[in-house]
């Protein structure tokens, strides 16, 4: 409240303030080892102001109150400096009011309330298993846990604090050819969730380790793939990264709008209005939804970064571009769309900052694609394809600055001829291009076959900010899809 | 309103005498057999511009307090940004009661003795005296073109500010450094969609950054660039202007560990085991090192553990020098630790880009790279794709604006096809960022794989 009525008495029309405390927790293990115990904590207040039209931001560490009003103070004196260098004045649409809000995401065991011992007995335990299979020489695993506390305010009255739990077991197992004339890894076994410390025992490290250290040996003398054009079925833990990076961000608005041009890059999607109701992103039973409310995903919050409270909305309807992901600056500049489409012009509560110390903006929400009707299951999917690989977990993706042309590998690749698995493969990698692949698909699966994938570590903005998020997808299969072979010799 | 002249509020960064004050502190309220303090402040000031207008801007202090404490072989590490002592206490005694229930690490290090450093002197006056008013006046020089020129559009970001580090621990040893940093990047589109240029600029002295420099550079490319041909992947003879060889390059020291080479899971493998040291891996015209006194990288003369850094080669005259031995396995292996490298520096040749593009009958110019993955860790090979500015030579000349490409390709594989080499400069954008400095080169076979539409 200090750094709110500084702000107004220095002359800003707008003022929010935002004091969170991230803590983080890691325990790294390789082998039968521990690397590294690390907890981490910071806390501080951030204040952004609109002074004349224009942005201004200050952050400081000081939860006093003569440092927060002289935080309020400077991001109305850098709102002021910017003014000289002003274009258009930035607007906000409307959002109602919050006057007093809690949230709490969707954790039942808090891990910054698990002994640190019982976290590295876990890992010895799953690094045990995995080094009994011959070949498996190196283990590295870890656990990364975030609690944040959030708590806004701003001058339209909004009062909100809200408690998130992220958890992350990591595993990456390493085999090595006895000559050493190979290795090669299995990692990524288990996404990040929004969830606490009973996701890490369903995800049970110690009984599945001897099965992912199986496969790292199996990829040692898997078969190099032919190069060609596959039809590819692949699994939620690859189709993930697939989303996210050819559909969750090319439909930021901001990227849209060249406001990323300098960093992340622009987007094909773009100018709105000739892509708006228009684009064929893909078939007609593709539909995507953004949404910060799935229980368990990253993104999920019960109010954004300005207090708005975030709606699920579709990015892609009936396989035609029907939405951006959008803030209250942004909104505005959407709405003749909305109009026409008969919908009210509203943020659709994307706006996140990754701490007290970075000036909130457009952020991914969880970007989704929704299973298809019928019961369709993966089996369903081998079955039906004649020459095909199956893609199981994300590896290696790159994606150009308009989200057109994308590279992409994954954890394990299987050989599939007339509807059945026939042996592994390994140095492939798919090539695409976004609505080139995406109207490339022709089979999905049905509802039991969604599940979530995501990072923690999704990056844009200058400075660089990092935000979590995940994706949800049944698995799905690829009509001709072009494969390379990645395989050099040193 | 008075804006504030300074950059830097009062009391942001730590003198010597408070970081040395807090590390006494630590030692003080420490139980533990040792104890390694890291202390870091800042300063980060910043503006952002785009679509040819003001976009976010800010201010942020911030510290950081990292307390790693040990009994024998058990250690745990504990951070705050909060330096009261209230919190030096605190963490302190929290760092102690987790190593207490850390299961034993057998590769546990005792902390160093006092060091010797050399004096790097990082920390320039101009840049720590620069205003938000400054840094909006630069921004303003390139949009005012922009704004005038109807077919462009610019987006940039000039981020300015401090920061003082100290490493202390319980065996006596204090290292203290402070910067300054200075940087300037500037993408300028054309407003059809269908060019884009990028220059940036990066010095610790804001007075080294020339910014008009920047906007013409990046408008020219911009324009250049304008309505792209597609020509077929391939591979090709490319130059590669200094911030794409520093993309590369710089991807060389995350596979440069020692014992990863020594245990068969790395590029550096002998085959039948043991490492690549003493053989020659690259063209013999190419020397990588470390110096945080080169007067263009200017970096912190120690690293997070207080281990000394000085001039070190890498890779000299193409033969594999040095991977990065840390302590435990310097002891382990026999040999002497190297510290983790803060600053990465690639000789080079006389030749300007104009002197290369003059010996190409055909090929390709590639202003930066965007998007690198690891595809292969065996041969470091990384995807990634061209972008602000790829152009075709003819008959020693840039011909036409060409579409970007994607690679697969390994920096080891394309220091092996090197045909010249050009002056080194400071980078200011490589995708990990730090001290870089890189010259243009020339190579031959390099690998395009596919077109990309992206502008």
């Amino acid at each position: 409240m200090e750094a709110l009525n500084a702000a107004k008495l220095a002359g800003a029309a707008y003022a929010d303030a935002r004091i969170t405390r991230q803590r983080q927790n890691f325990v790294f293990t390789r082998e039968q080892q521990i690397q590294n115990v690390v907890d981490t904590d910071s806390i501080g207040c951030g204040v952004r102001v609109l002074v004349d039209g224009t942005w201004g931001f200050a952050g400081t560490l000081h939860l006093t109150t003569d440092a927060v009003a002289g935080a309020a103070r400077e991001a109305v004196a850098i709102a002021k400096a910017n003014r000289i260098a002003r274009d258009r004045a930035v607007a906000l649409v409307p959002a109602p009011p919050v006057p007093n809000a809690t949230w709490k995401s969707a954790f039942s065991i808090d891990p910054f309330e698990v002994s640190i011992e019982d976290k590295a007995d876990l890992l010895l335990r799953a690094n045990a298993e995995a080094l009994k299979i011959p070949n498996v020489k190196y283990i590295f695993s870890g656990m990364f846990f975030v609690k944040e506390e959030r708590n806004f305010a701003s001058t339209e009255g909004s009062l909100i604090t809200q408690t998130a739990v992220r958890s992350w077991p990591l595993m990456q197992i390493t085999a090595v050819a006895p000559d050493f004339s190979d290795f090669q890894n299995r990692g990524n076994v288990v996404p990040p969730m929004g969830r606490g410390w009973e996701f890490v025992l369903e995800a049970d490290l110690p009984g599945n380790a001897g099965k992912w250290g199986e496969e790292a040996a199996q990829k040692l003398s898997a078969k190099p793939v032919e190069v060609g054009k596959y039809d590819l079925v692949l699994d939620p833990g690859n189709m993930w990264l697939t989303i996210h990076e050819s559909i969750g961000h090319p439909t930021e608005l901001d990227r849209a709008l060249g406001y990323e041009a300098n960093y992340a890059g622009t987007s094909f999607l773009a100018p709105p209005e000739e892509m708006l109701g228009k684009m064929k992103y893909g078939p007609e039973f593709m539909n995507v939804q953004g949404d910060r409310s799935q229980e368990g995903a990253l993104s999920t919050i019960g109010y954004d970064d300005e207090g708005v409270k975030p709606d699920d909305f579709l990015i892609v309807k009936n396989g035609i571009f029907n939405d951006y992901q959008t803030t209250r600056e942004q909104a505005g500049w959407l709405d003749w769309w909305y109009k026409q489409q008969g919908q009210e012009t509203r943020s659709h509560g994307c706006s996140y900052a990754m701490g007290w110390d970075y000036v909130q903006f457009q952020r991914m929400p969880n970007v989704s694609l929704l299973p298809g009707e019928d019961n369709v299951s993966w089996d369903d999917l081998i079955a039906a394809t004649d020459n095909g690989i199956a893609i199981i977990g994300d590896g290696s993706f790159s994606i150009d600055q308009q989200r057109y042309n994308a590279q992409f590998g994954g954890q394990l690749f299987y050989e599939v001829k007339n509807g059945k698995i026939t042996g592994m493969l390994k140095d492939v990698a798919y090539q695409m291009r976004t609505t080139d692949f995406w109207n490339a698909m022709d089979m999905i699966g049905g509802r039991e076959t969604y599940q979530l994938g995501g990072s923690f570590f999704d990056g844009k903005g200058q400075p660089g900010q990092i935000n979590a998020v995940s994706h949800g997808t049944p698995p799905a299969r690829f009509r001709a899809i072009n494969v390379i072979n990645t395989g050099r010799k040193a | 309103m008075i804006v504030p002249r300074r950059l830097i509020p009062e009391g942001a960064l730590l003198t010597r005498d408070q970081a040395a004050a807090i590390v006494a502190r630590v030692r003080e309220l420490s139980s533990a057999n040792e104890v390694l303090v890291n202390l870091g402040s800042s300063y980060n000031g910043n503006t952002r511009f785009a679509a040819n207008q003001m976009s976010t801007s800010g201010g942020v202090v911030n510290a950081t307090l990292t307390v790693q404490s040990s009994f024998g072989p058990k250690h745990a590490v504990v951070q705050t940004n909060d330096l009261s002592d209230e919190a030096i206490a605190r963490t302190v005694k929290q760092s102690e009661a987790l190593a207490r229930l850390a299961p034993d690490d057998p590769e546990a290090m005792p902390t160093l003795p006092p060091q010797q450093y050399q004096a790097v002197n990082s920390y320039f006056e101009s840049t720590a005296d620069l205003s938000p008013t400054d840094r909006a006046q630069a921004a303003l020089t390139a949009l005012e073109v922009t704004r005038s020129a109807k077919d462009l559009q610019a987006a940039g970001f000039l981020v300015t500010g401090a920061n003082a580090n100290a490493i202390g621990n319980s065996t006596g040893l204090f290292a203290y450094h402070r910067n300054t940093f200075a940087n300037y990047t500037l993408t300028v589109r054309t407003s059809d969609g269908t060019g884009s240029g990028w220059a940036a600029a990066d010095h610790p002295d804001w007075s080294q950054i020339n910014y008009r420099a920047v906007g013409e550079r990046a408008i020219e490319k911009a324009r250049l660039s304008r309505s792209p041909v597609a020509i077929e992947p391939g591979r090709y003879t490319v130059i590669l202007e200094p911030q794409a060889v520093g993309d590369l390059v710089q991807l060389i020291g995350n596979y440069a560990d020692a014992r990863s080479a020594d245990e068969g899971r790395s590029p550096f493998v002998k085959q039948g085991g043991g490492n690549k040291i003493g053989e020659k891996i690259v063209d013999e015209r190419i020397s990588i090192y470390s110096d945080p006194r080169d007067p263009q990288l200017l970096s912190q003369p120690f690293d997070g553990e207080g281990f000394p850094l000085a001039r070190q080669m890498w890779v000299e005259n193409g033969v594999l020098k040095q991977l990065i031995y840390s302590r435990f396995w310097a002891q382990k292996q026999g040999k002497t630790p190297t510290g983790a490298p803060q600053s990465l520096r690639m000789t080079g040749g006389t030749q300007t880009v104009d002197d290369m593009l003059r010996s190409t009958p055909r090929g390709v110019l590639i202003t930066r790279l965007w998007y690198l993955r690891e595809v292969d860790p065996r041969t470091i090979l990384y995807t990634g794709l061209t972008r602000d500015g790829t152009f075709l030579i003819e008959d020693g000349k840039i011909s036409k604006a060409i579409q970007n490409f994607r690679f697969n390709e390994s920096p080891l594989f394309m220091l092996n096809n090197v045909e010249a080499l050009g002056q080194p400069v400071r980078l200011a954008g490589t995708e990990q960022g730090g001290d870089v400095v890189m010259p243009a080169i020339k190579v031959r076979d390099f690998n395009f794989t596919s077109l990309s539409e992206a502008v």
